[in-house]
């Protein structure tokens, strides 16, 4: 395995959404030379949306991969480093840190952790058999695939709308299944959706069975509803889940403290359990998941490490490498 | 912008270029898919890993939707090896390198 020169970083950001672009950012422009490892689902979810109308500064608004495609050349402007690959492994037990991708190991005296959160599935055998052939977490890549055909969107919030209306575009027509009876989604969203002519919504309702596994694509959408019991089935072509997110934080688990779904704890900021460790993003915020917020926690993360690099002894890092 | 290594597959060379002897990786793809997107440099740097045992080719969708209806592509990205003509992989998402040099490797003598 190459080993990047026993070099030690004074940062390494994982990820490279709002959160670890904006880390990046202030890192490089206080000259600590941040190593930005971006990750698989790197630019992060705004690369999965289309106009992104509450950032503010662009009052048309502006395209999600647009807008991370700025902020990666803004961080890269100030000399930001940003490398593909995927982060395998973290050690945080000895000093400096290391941090191991797919193709090198790294050492850092600071970790900014902005990994983020993936779509989270509704974890059904016949879901999983058929992603890629009418199920789908991604409107934008794949309604193109439903035009003129009817498809059902699962979930309540602001996602699972903004994904039906986007759907109408394509889709005869929208079945938003929701498994309460109102709506988690903010009132602007909702008043959208219920205008929309071409939305409907099956509520109290649970997803049974994506059928149809056999014929390799999807036929219909099986539902239970659970105050009457009563079971359903609506013929449709593509089914889109949209139920919310799941932090990725399975590389430190056991390494950092975390809440019992999986959100990094942090506290005065954006400390994490371990020194020199801060998170920054989604990864730790199940409430505000915004790409502001994120952006804004990534600036706080680049200012707790700057300031925690200022109160380490010097050579704390080499002096432990070689020991 | 994809490099020489990486063909163009079309509805019209589909078949040919599937029939020839070398198993073949098909990147189904589209311009408005970000994860595409992500997704090409990785193709890329297949093609030149591969270079001369693996056809690596684009098939844009939204030109090409007989071969994209035909293997029932719904979403994208989506990789398929075809070998003898026939599907043998499929990867949907994003994937790293590693990750799908272990699939085509199962492939390739």
């Amino acid at each position: 395995m190459a080993d990047a020169g026993r070099e030690v970083r004074n940062v390494i950001v994982i990820g490279s959404g709002p959160a670890g672009l904006t880390a990046a950012l202030y890192t490089a422009r206080a000259n600590l030379k941040p190593l930005v490892i971006e990750g698989l689902e790197a630019g992060g979810q705004l690369m999965l949306t289309t106009l992104v109308e509450n950032f503010p500064g662009f009052r048309q608004g502006i395209m999600g991969p647009e807008l991370m495609g700025e902020m990666r050349a803004q961080a890269e402007h100030f000399g930001a480093e940003i490398i593909r690959g995927s982060v395998t492994s973290v050690d945080l037990l000895s000093r400096p840190y290391t941090v191991t991708t797919t193709d090198a190991e790294y050492h850092c005296r600071t970790l900014i952790i902005a990994t983020g959160a993936s779509a989270r599935l509704l974890g059904l055998p016949s879901e999983r058999a058929l992603i890629g052939h009418g199920v789908s977490t991604c409107a934008t890549c794949d309604g193109y695939f439903f035009r003129g055909k009817p498809i059902a969107v699962v979930g309540g919030g602001d996602s699972a709308m903004e994904e039906a209306m986007f759907l109408t575009r394509f889709a005869s027509h929208v079945t938003v299944v929701h498994r309460r009876d109102t709506l988690r989604a903010s009132k602007i969203m909702q008043d959208k959706a219920f205008a929309n002519p071409k939305i409907s919504f099956e509520w109290n309702a649970d997803v049974e069975e994506i059928t149809d596994t056999a014929k390799g694509e999807v036929t219909a959408i099986v539902l239970r509803n659970n105050v009457t019991g009563v079971r359903k089935e609506i013929p449709v072509d593509g089914v889109f889940v949209a139920i919310g997110h799941t932090p990725n934080t399975a590389l430190f688990r056991g390494h950092l403290d975390t809440d019992p779904n999986g959100y990094i704890i942090t506290h005065a900021g954006t400390r994490t359990s371990a020194p020199g460790v801060f998170a920054c993003g989604d990864v730790q915020d199940h409430i505000y998941r915004q790409a502001i917020t994120a952006a804004g926690s990534g600036c706080m993360a680049a200012i707790d490490a700057e300031k925690y690099l200022e109160g380490l002894p010097q050579h704390l890092g080499e002096a432990t490498l070689t020991a | 912008m994809a490099s020489d290594k990486v063909q163009t597959i079309t509805d019209g060379n589909f078949d040919s270029t599937i029939s020839g002897g070398k198993p073949v990786l098909v990147d189904f793809w589209a311009e408005w898919c970000g994860p595409c997107r992500r997704l090409a440099p990785t193709v890329e740097e297949l093609a030149g890993h591969y270079d001369g045992k693996v056809v690596v080719g684009k098939l844009n969708v939204d030109e090409n939707p007989n071969t994209t209806f035909k293997f029932s592509v719904r979403g994208i990205p989506t990789l398929l090896l075809f070998k003898g003509g026939q599907v043998v992989e499929q990867v949907v998402g994003l994937a790293d390198t590693a990750a799908l040099k272990k699939v085509i490797d199962k492939h390739v003598a």
